[in-house]
């Protein structure tokens, strides 16, 4: 079985209990109620867009150690990018916790810098949710979905 | 009648005893991760011991057929069992007659069965339903939807810090308008033993039927449905040791044979023209179709083992794992019982300071321990104890207290995890 600290990485401790951006954004002009019904956890994501560039993000809500930490991670990387990269960055970080590592795979995954601590999740299929709840969430509030989304 | 299968108790030290009831499941011998698996989730549904297995092997092996239907040999081989299965049924919860055993999917089906049948054509705009605040989805949903389709009213039996059902409020919601209690008879996320006695006696001084949600108390205490005078009980084969798939509503014939049926199909008729069905007796006017067969047999087989060991050995072993539990978890820093509970069965909900339930069950898997992590399909009780979820160890006849023990480092693993 797949090393338990290789999901649980110190980075991902440092996270759960200081994460970062994690307060109501009150300039937010884009905003997304995440859900995961599996735990009850709950967030909700503020986004600042101007001229298609997030200039502020932000998120709140409870949730285990990697739905935070990966809700946290996600504030920092996606500060000052373009929509664009954002949704180069969704693919990718996508594609990096549902691929396993033994998995054979056709094109190599570009880095993604501080979010590979995330790359463990990929041996821990019943946590995934958990990792994308707040990228799922970014998402929505991208769109501008009112309703609340589910990883369900 | 009497019923042999809660009369039957094994002496003294049933402890001892766990350990050749673990031969009897084979999955008990399989490794998660390296690790011999320690199977606590056994509230969201229990292994199966080889009896059951081989009678549902046995059944497609050499006497599969459909049933009620065929007048060759297999189709009354196969009829036979199935109808057999429903009598040891009927004995097993000491019902009148097997008649008021209807095959259903499980508690869920049972009670949507109940929801729709008996409730939806009686009650009007105005009536009330009683249920408690903890009950799993599968009993409320259900009645949230009646009222919805007749404009009836959903009242809800508070529950006390400790997760007890309050008796005089429930007295007190209980009125002239009340058409139908419906509360678990085990809570799956408290382990609470509610006093369906009391609520019963209450009720039907109104002349208010009641259900009972057994999914959880069935396998855990011993259920007599004439004594209790319960008028509607639904539980699930497979957290009785039995497969999924099928379940029960028990019912008194009165009430049965006064509702319509739930589903209309094959079996469920006496005769049909395109201008008047008749409908079939109990228990086929509930039985539309094809049932599950090898479901029933293998119910059959999963009630005559537990009636081999006998439900209160079981329960007298189950609270001792429990009593032990409790105390040690006790020394465990941080660590909050959810559901304290004078009377309780089988089930320890906990929650441990700064560290997520699902956190929890992730890193216990790893050491090849099972728990269950999150709302329990309870989300109104975790409302009432503003809590996420809890993490939850439900216990069986299987397990020993070195499983507890192996719990309680593993719990103690996961806190040197998070000191990180
Ligand atoms: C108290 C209670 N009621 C109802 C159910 C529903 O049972 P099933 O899903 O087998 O229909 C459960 C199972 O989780 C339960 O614990």
């Amino acid at each position: 079985m797949s090393d338990l600290r290789e999901l649980y990485q110190d980075v991902i401790f440092d996270h759960y209990k200081k994460p970062r951006n994690c307060h109501v954004l009150d300039c937010a002009n884009h905003q997304a109620e995440g859900y995961n019904p599996l735990c009850g956890d709950q967030l909700t994501v503020y986004l600042k867009v101007d001229n298609g560039v997030i200039t502020d993000l932000s998120f709140n809500g409870s949730g285990c150690a990697i739905s935070t930490a990966s809700a946290s991670l996600m504030t920092e990387a996606l500060k000052g990018k373009t929509l664009k990269e954002v949704e180069h960055l969704f693919d990718d970080f996508h594609q990096m916790v549902t691929t396993p590592e033994s998995a054979p795979e056709g094109a190599p995954r570009r880095d993604l810098g501080k979010l590979e601590v995330l790359s463990g999740v990929s041996e821990f299929p019943a946590r995934v949710k958990c990792a994308t709840l707040a990228w799922h969430t970014l998402q929505s509030a991208l769109r501008k979905q009112t309703n609340p989304v589910s990883t369900e | 009648m009497k019923i042999e299968s809660n009369a039957a108790v094994r002496p003294a030290d049933t402890e001892s005893d766990a350990p050749d009831w673990r031969d009897d499941f084979p999955i008990l011998r399989e490794e998660i991760g390296g690790k011999p698996l320690i199977y606590l989730d056994n509230g969201a549904t229990t292994q199966k011991p080889q009896a059951v297995i081989d009678a549902e092997v046995a059944y497609y092996s050499r006497r599969n057929a459909n049933v009620h239907r065929g007048v060759h040999t297999l189709s009354q081989r196969a009829t036979d069992d199935y109808e057999a299965a429903r009598s040891k049924i009927a004995r097993f919860i000491n019902a009148a007659s097997p008649e008021e055993i209807i095959y259903v999917r499980g508690a869920t089906e049972a009670i949507n069965l109940v929801a729709q049948s008996y409730a939806r054509p009686r009650v009007k705009a105005g009536d009330e339903i009683l249920i408690s605040a903890m009950e799993h989805h599968s009993n409320i949903v259900p009645w949230q939807m009646v009222c919805e389709q007749t404009g009836a009213l959903l009242k809800v039996v508070q529950i006390n810090d400790r997760g007890e059902l309050d008796l005089e409020y429930f007295a007190r919601l209980l009125g002239e308008r009340t058409r139908l209690v419906a509360v678990t008879h085990l809570s799956n996320a408290l382990g609470s033993i509610v006093p369906v006695e009391r609520i019963i006696e209450l009720a039907h001084a109104h002349g208010t039927p009641v259900l009972l949600d057994g999914a959880q108390a069935i396998a855990h205490l011993g259920v007599d449905v004439r004594a209790l005078d319960c008028d509607f009980y639904a539980f699930s084969g497979h957290k009785l040791y039995g497969p999924t798939g099928i379940g029960v509503l028990y019912g008194k014939t009165a009430l049965l044979s006064a509702m319509p049926p739930y589903q209309g199909g094959g079996d469920m008729i006496r005769s049909v023209t395109f201008e008047k069905t008749e409908y079939n007796d109990l228990p086929y006017k509930f039985e539309a179709g094809t049932p599950n067969i090898a479901g029933a047999i293998g119910l059959g087989a999963a009630l005559d083992y537990v009636s081999g060991i006998g439900i209160a050995a079981i329960a007298a072993h189950e609270r001792d794992l429990l009593d032990y539990a409790t105390a040690q978890v006790e020394e465990v820093a941080g660590l909050r019982i959810v559901g304290t509970a004078a009377h309780k069965a089988s089930i320890l909900s906990f929650t441990l300071e700064g560290i997520h339930p699902h956190d929890i069950g992730t890193i216990l898997d790893h050491q090849g321990i099972a728990i269950r992590a999150g709302h329990h399909c309870a989300m109104p009780v975790m409302q009432r104890f503003g809590i996420a979820g809890t993490a939850r160890a439900s216990f069986a006849l299987y397990n020993t207290r070195a499983e507890v023990d192996a719990l309680v480092a593993g719990l103690h693993e996961v806190q040197e995890m998070f000191k990180r």
